[in-house]
C-alpha cells in the first residue's frame, strides 16, 4: 500500500470531463444517471462514504442534510426544504469553487438535484408533482461564474427548475446565513441564528446551504457509491478534495485534486514549489492557520501539530523573503475591513487587531504589543452572528505561533526580512 | 433542558444594562459590549444560566433597549457536539 502523501499522483475525479464540459461530455465522461433515482437512500450513502463540506467547515456533509430533512418532517404541514448551492468564493486566495464551475457545472449541478430529490422523499411530502419532492434549488455564485451556469441549466432538462442568485463580492458573501439573506432579502450579511437554518431559513423553511465542490462529491458518490469514494484518501478523510494553490513567483496559481490526508509538502511541490525554500503556509484561507511548511497532513481532524485543517481549501506559500507578519498585518487588515459591521465586537475588535499587527509591521519596539494582540484576539473570540470574529483570532493566534521568532526580532528593533529593518 | 441567554450581536449596541443586571455572567469589553464570565467559544453568544441568574437574566431580556436578548431552552449539547453552520 502507497503512503499517503508520497508522490503518487490523485487521478482527477471532479474534473475528469475535461475543460469547460459541457452536457454531452458530461453524460460521455461519467455516464447517463438520473439524480432523481438517488432518492432517500442517498442520505445513508453519503454517511457511509464519511464525505465532509469543502466549504470550510468540514462538518460532515449527510448530518447537515439529515438535519433539513427531519425538520421537513415535523409539523401538521410539513415545510419544504430548500437546497443552496454555494459557490460564493470571496477568498481573495481561493479560485477552486470558480474552476469547477467553470468546467465541471454539470457535476454540481448533478449533486444539487440529486440532494434535493433525497430531502423531498424523506420529507414526507408524497404526492407532489415535481420529481425533488417540492424541495427548491438554488445555485448561489458571483457574477462571473452565472453566464456559464445559466449555459449549463439550459443545456440539461429541467435545468430551468433551478434558481440563479448572483452573489457580490465580499468575504463573507458565502456565510450561509448571508447566503440565505442575499436570496431572501438582498443583502449578503450573516444573520443572527438564534434558530438553525436546518430548522428554519429561506422563508422559514428547512434550508440547506452546500458548497458547490461538496456537491459534485455528491454527484460523484451517488454514481459510484460510498466504497468508490473511499478508495482516494484515509479511513479518517476519505476521498478527495480541491485546493487553490498559490506561492511566491514564478509559481503559477493552480487548482489541484488532492487526496484526504496528503501531506502538505507533496501539495507544494506539485505545485511546483520546493518546501525548503518557503518560510511558512498559509492554509485554510485567512481564516486558517500559518504552518511551518513541513511534515503536516491535510485533513479536517488528526493530531494537532501534525494535521492541518484544509479549511475552503487555500494553499498559500510565503518565501525566505517575505515577513510573515507583514503579511498577517495585511490580511488582518483587509478582515477588519470586511466585516459587517453589524456585530460590536468584530466592528471595533477587528480593526483594533489589525491596529496593533500594523504597529509591530511597522518597527515599534513596545513588547506589550503581542500581548494586547492576544489578549484583543480572545476578546472577540465567539461573539459575534457568524464566525468571522474567530476565524481571524484563530489565523492571527497562528502568527504568534510559527512567526514567534520574528516577532521577538521587530519587538527588538529588526525585520528578520530584508530591506524591512526597522527604525 | 437548560435556559441560555442568547446575545443577537447584530441588535446589540453596547448599551451595558444586561451587564448591570447580571453582574455574575456578563462583564463588559473595552467597547461596552457584553463578555460572558468565563465562558469561551459559542457559549459567549449563548450563555448557559444558573437557576439563581434567571429572574434577572428576565428582566435584561424585557429592559434591553435593542431587544437583542432572548431566553432559549435547549438540551445541552453533548461535549464535543458541534452544530452545523456555526
Amino acid at each position: 500500500m502507497s503512503q499517503p502523501g508520497d508522490s503518487h499522483r490523485q487521478e482527477p475525479r471532479l474534473l475528469a470531463a475535461g475543460p469547460d464540459a459541457g452536457w454531452a461530455r458530461h453524460l460521455d465522461t461519467f455516464g447517463p444517471w438520473e439524480p432523481q433515482a438517488a432518492g432517500p437512500g442517498l442520505l445513508e450513502v453519503l454517511a457511509e462514504s464519511g464525505l465532509t463540506g469543502r466549504g470550510g467547515a468540514a462538518f460532515e456533509t449527510w448530518r447537515k442534510a439529515t438535519a433539513a430533512a427531519g425538520s421537513g418532517r415535523k409539523g401538521l404541514f410539513a415545510a419544504r426544504p430548500v437546497v443552496i448551492a454555494n459557490g460564493a468564493e470571496g477568498e481573495p486566495l481561493s479560485f477552486k469553487d470558480r474552476t469547477l464551475l467553470a468546467h465541471a457545472p454539470h457535476l454540481v449541478i448533478d449533486g444539487l438535484v440529486a440532494l434535493a430529490a433525497a430531502l423531498g422523499q424523506t420529507g414526507g411530502r408524497t404526492g407532489s408533482q415535481t420529481s425533488t419532492g417540492g424541495t427548491s434549488m438554488y445555485v448561489y455564485a458571483p457574477a462571473a461564474s452565472l453566464p456559464r451556469l445559466r449555459q449549463a441549466l439550459g443545456e440539461r432538462p429541467g435545468g430551468r427548475r433551478i434558481h440563479v442568485v448572483q452573489a457580490p463580492e465580499t468575504f463573507i458573501s458565502g456565510e450561509s446565513s448571508a447566503v440565505v439573506n442575499m436570496i431572501a432579502n438582498g443583502t449578503a450579511l450573516p444573520t443572527d441564528q438564534r434558530r438553525r437554518l436546518s430548522e428554519s431559513g429561506l422563508n422559514g423553511r428547512p434550508t440547506l446551504v452546500v458548497n458547490v465542490e461538496t456537491l459534485a462529491q455528491v454527484a460523484l458518490i451517488a454514481r459510484y457509491g460510498a466504497q468508490w469514494f473511499r478508495q482516494a484518501g484515509t479511513a479518517a478523510d476519505p476521498g478527495t478534495r480541491l485546493v487553490s494553490v498559490s506561492g511566491p513567483a514564478p509559481v503559477r496559481d493552480v487548482v489541484l485534486e488532492v487526496p484526504g490526508g496528503v501531506q502538505l509538502s507533496a501539495v507544494l511541490k506539485e505545485a511546483g514549489m520546493d518546501p525548503g525554500y518557503l518560510s511558512a503556509v498559509l492554509v485554510g484561507g485567512y481564516h486558517g492557520r500559518w504552518v511551518r511548511p513541513a511534515d503536516h497532513a491535510l485533513a479536517p481532524a488528526g493530531p494537532p501539530g501534525r494535521t492541518v485543517r484544509p479549511g475552503a481549501g487555500v494553499i498559500h506559500a510565503l518565501d525566505l523573503q517575505t515577513c510573515g507578519i507583514q503579511a498577517t498585518a495585511g490580511i488582518v487588515s483587509y478582515l477588519a475591513g470586511q466585516s459587517a459591521r453589524q456585530c460590536g465586537p468584530c466592528m471595533f475588535g477587528l480593526p483594533a487587531m489589525a491596529s496593533v499587527l500594523n504597529r509591530i509591521a511597522g518597527g515599534e519596539t513596545n513588547p506589550r504589543l503581542t500581548v494586547e494582540l492576544d489578549r484583543l484576539g480572545r476578546l472577540v473570540s465567539g461573539r459575534g452572528a457568524c464566525r468571522h470574529p474567530e476565524g481571524t483570532t484563530g489565523l492571527v493566534s497562528s502568527a504568534l505561533e510559527v512567526f514567534a521568532a520574528d516577532f521577538r526580532a521587530h519587538l527588538a528593533g529588526y525585520c528578520a526580512g530584508p530591506g524591512r529593518v526597522a527604525a | 433542558m437548560k435556559t441560555y441567554l442568547h446575545i443577537d450581536w447584530t441588535s446589540c449596541d453596547g448599551r451595558g444594562l444586561c451587564s448591570e443586571l447580571l453582574p455574575g455572567v456578563l462583564d463588559r469589553d473595552d467597547w461596552g459590549y457584553p463578555v460572558a464570565r468565563g465562558k469561551v467559544g459559542g457559549e459567549r453568544t449563548d450563555v448557559p444560566l444558573r437557576d439563581a441568574d434567571l429572574d434577572a437574566a428576565q428582566e435584561a431580556v424585557f429592559l434591553c433597549p435593542r431587544l437583542a436578548l432572548s431566553l432559549v431552552q435547549r438540551t445541552a449539547p453533548e461535549p464535543g457536539q458541534r452544530t452545523p453552520g456555526r
